[in-house]
């Protein structure tokens, strides 16, 4: 537990006449892993996206803390700049790879801004001065890094898009994770799994935060929510119903009937109600 | 032979659409009628032969189709090209250099090296745009023009010679990509393309209507030649020409020779800057935004910037081309920039394969040469060059060479088919 990395402030994010967050307040405790939950609908991806720098909030304001006290608003950031900047890397809940590219290559673009320092605006590089080769063979080595952490060490040359589903998974956080983020938003990483894909995303994940980078994560699966995640925030129509830990969530009235539903026999939901039920 | 009955079918019904097509152009001529007026001939005959070979040319694909998807995997074959790459591109620079070497060989030969190797040039040019970055630029020309040009009014009113213009030329160029690139870069596809498409047009219209700086549709004549260490290739063989200093008898093929070199050199100098910037962090960013924009944001990278590098490095080899064109004429008017320009380069940058520098430059010889070459068949020409378009376009719809080969490995490169490719979307 330390002290706070993110903190979202009355964020509200319109579309037209849908609300689809409203004044939404939460905080993310560096080397947490934090969850946002809720169901279809409630407004997560869109919290992500604000976050993220692909949406521009309508009002409230999101900042991030690199060091204890120092702060940084994203929401005034442009698009790029966020994972640049702001340090703030992500995946998408439709994988997003390179799929032409190897998978190596894959990690080398997501180091583009530290490589691209080092040509001397490309110029020494074509010519083959400077430290360009240094720099490319530190970030090879970085990548042989991510790569050995996510198993895919033998699948290095090959194209991203031959790789079979769970390992695109894992290089889209092997990627995220090679822009040396403080905190790596994850969309929905366990969707598609297999139970043993989701048991080694999690020692993946915890080995992530062991690194001193702090989680933020939209998740369905509870298996992983509940056994992973040091903090949970719930949405429900773009509002918070509730924060706070696994243990405090799992008794939660408010997060129970959203689940569940109120005597309504329509539930999209069923299987995480189940899922929910059955952990209480 | 299950798919007999289909093919049979297909095909018919593939003659039916020609008989329509082919019947009021082939079938029915216009004649002088007996006492002066129009008389209607019908030509059954050729009716006949065109439908004929309209239902047989379907059934041969279609049989070719099915023995292809049976037997050849594609994967398999697009590995055979590229691995064969390996051999034809020295073999094709050997070649290359030594042809105007061959003794005897005529001057207009070697004219037409200059004229394809120009493509060649426009087409790695343009490749950088729309094989590595996946942004289709239409109005290509535009930056021809503006090199060209620059080159043109630079030595008509300073005096400024081909080698002081070179340089600049490519500056104002890029320059003019950068411009350009500003307001357009934030569309995507078809937008993009069709505003690409106008900047092209727009270039040529004010070059045409700016008469009086630069003559209008009568263009600019006498643009100086280009000279070999200040000495000319004038014809009088007097002091201060090549003849002269090297004691030779003057012949235009020692200026269409040195012309050939320049364009050698460019050409070789885009091909090497081009191969050099994918291996960087900033060829792969191009790449990688061909593959996916949204996910190029999520990692940091500037769209914008990246998209402007990749349209002002184009634009600066189509600039430098443009230069050499200019000196290569010695006139120049708004007609030798026309969209005709921009889609003659991408369609050889289609062709030969986005992405692919040798199969750019097979398409540049095959797009130019062939038509050139094929002169003595008079009107049959543009038709065997239509089919040989078309007959490319099928067996390899994704250019001569479609496949990619990584930038960096770890092990062995392998290389990667064009399935996995993407084409890019704006």
């Amino acid at each position: 537990m330390g002290d706070t990395l993110l903190t979202v402030t009355e964020l509200t994010m319109r579309f037209g006449g849908l609300t689809a967050v409203n004044a939404l307040s939460f905080n993310a405790k560096r080397g947490d892993i934090t969850a946002v939950i809720g169901p279809n609908g409630a407004g997560k991806t869109t919290v992500f996206n604000c976050i993220t720098g692909f949406y521009k909030p309508t009002s409230g304001s999101i900042a991030i803390a690199h060091t204890p006290g120092a702060s940084m608003l994203l929401n005034k950031l442009p698009g790029h700049a966020i994972a640049k900047k702001g340090r703030v890397a992500r995946t998408f809940q439709n994988i997003r790879l390179f799929g032409g590219m190897t998978v190596l290559e894959n990690l080398l673009v997501a180091q583009h801004n530290e490589l691209q320092a080092a040509t001397g605006f490309g110029v020494l590089a074509i010519l083959g001065l400077g430290k360009y080769r240094a720099a490319e063979k530190a970030a090879i080595e970085r990548a042989k890094y991510w790569l050995a952490a996510t198993n895919l060490i033998d699948r290095a040359d090959d194209p991203a898009a031959s790789l079979p589903y769970g390992a695109q998974r894992r290089l889209e956080i092997a990627r995220a994770m090679c822009t040396d983020p403080v905190l790596l938003c994850l969309d929905e990483p366990a969707a598609g799994l297999n139970p043993r894909e989701s048991q080694a995303l999690n020692d993946l994940l915890l080995k992530i935060r062991a690194d001193g980078c702090s989680l933020l994560l939209i998740e369905h699966d509870m298996g992983v929510v509940m056994k992973i995640s040091d903090h949970i925030i719930v949405l429900d129509h773009g509002k918070k119903i509730a924060d706070g830990t696994p243990l405090e969530i799992r008794n939660d009235i408010a997060v129970i009937s959203a689940y569940l539903g109120e005597g309504d026999d329509d539930d999209p939901d069923a299987p995480i109600a189940e899922t929910l039920a059955a952990a209480e | 032979m299950k798919h007999l009955a289909d093919n049979i079918k297909d095909s018919l019904i593939v003659g039916g659409v020609a008989f329509l097509l082919f019947g009021p152009f082939l079938g029915l001529q216009l004649t002088n009628g007996t006492s002066g007026n129009l008389g209607l001939a019908t030509r059954p005959m050729l009716l006949a032969i065109a439908v004929g070979l309209s239902i047989v040319a379907r059934f041969l694909l279609l049989l070719w189709q099915d023995h292809r998807t049976t037997r050849v995997p594609a994967v398999k074959l697009a590995a055979a090209v590229a691995k064969s790459g390996k051999y034809v591109a020295p073999a094709l620079l050997i070649v290359t250099i030594t042809l105007p070497l061959i003794p005897g060989i005529d001057n207009s030969y070697i004219d037409l090296g200059v004229l394809i190797m120009t493509y060649v040039m426009l087409g790695w040019g343009l490749n950088i745009v729309v094989g590595l970055a996946g942004l289709l630029d239409l109005g290509y020309v535009a930056f021809y023009a503006v090199g060209a040009y620059s080159f043109a009014l630079l030595s008509h009113y300073f005096n400024f010679t081909f080698w002081e213009c070179l340089p600049l030329c490519g500056i104002l160029a890029a320059a003019w990509g950068i411009f350009l690139g500003f307001p357009v870069l934030r569309l995507r596809g078809d937008y993009l393309a069709i505003v690409t498409l106008a900047f092209g047009e727009i270039i040529r219209l004010v070059i045409t209507n700016w008469v009086s700086l630069t003559g209008g549709p009568n263009g600019i004549y006498d643009i100086p030649h280009p000279t070999l260490f200040g000495l000319t290739f004038d014809m009088s063989g007097g002091p201060g020409t090549v003849s002269n200093f090297f004691h030779v008898d003057p012949d235009p093929s020692q200026r269409t020779t040195f012309l050939y070199y320049i364009i050698l050199a460019l050409a070789l100098l885009t091909n090497w800057v081009t191969l050099r910037l994918r291996r960087q962090p900033l060829g792969r960013a191009w790449e990688a935004l061909r593959e996916d924009e949204i996910a190029c944001r999520s990692l940091g990278i500037n769209l914008r910037n990246t998209k402007l590098t990749a349209f002002a490095i184009g634009a600066m080899f189509g600039g430098f081309a443009g230069c050499f064109f200019a000196t290569r004429q010695a006139f120049i008017s708004p007609d030798s920039f026309t969209f005709i320009e921009s889609a003659t380069v991408l369609a050889i940058v289609v062709l030969g394969g986005a992405g692919s520098q040798l199969g750019v430059a097979l398409a540049a010889v095959v797009m130019i040469g062939v038509p050139a070459l094929l002169q003595d068949l008079q009107i049959y020409r543009m038709l065997i060059f239509g089919i040989a378009l078309v007959t490319i376009m099928v067996v390899r719809p994704r250019g001569f060479i479609s496949t990619r080969t990584p930038s960096v490995s770890l092990g062995k490169a392998k290389i990667i088919s064009s399935d996995m490719i993407s084409e890019g979307h704006g």
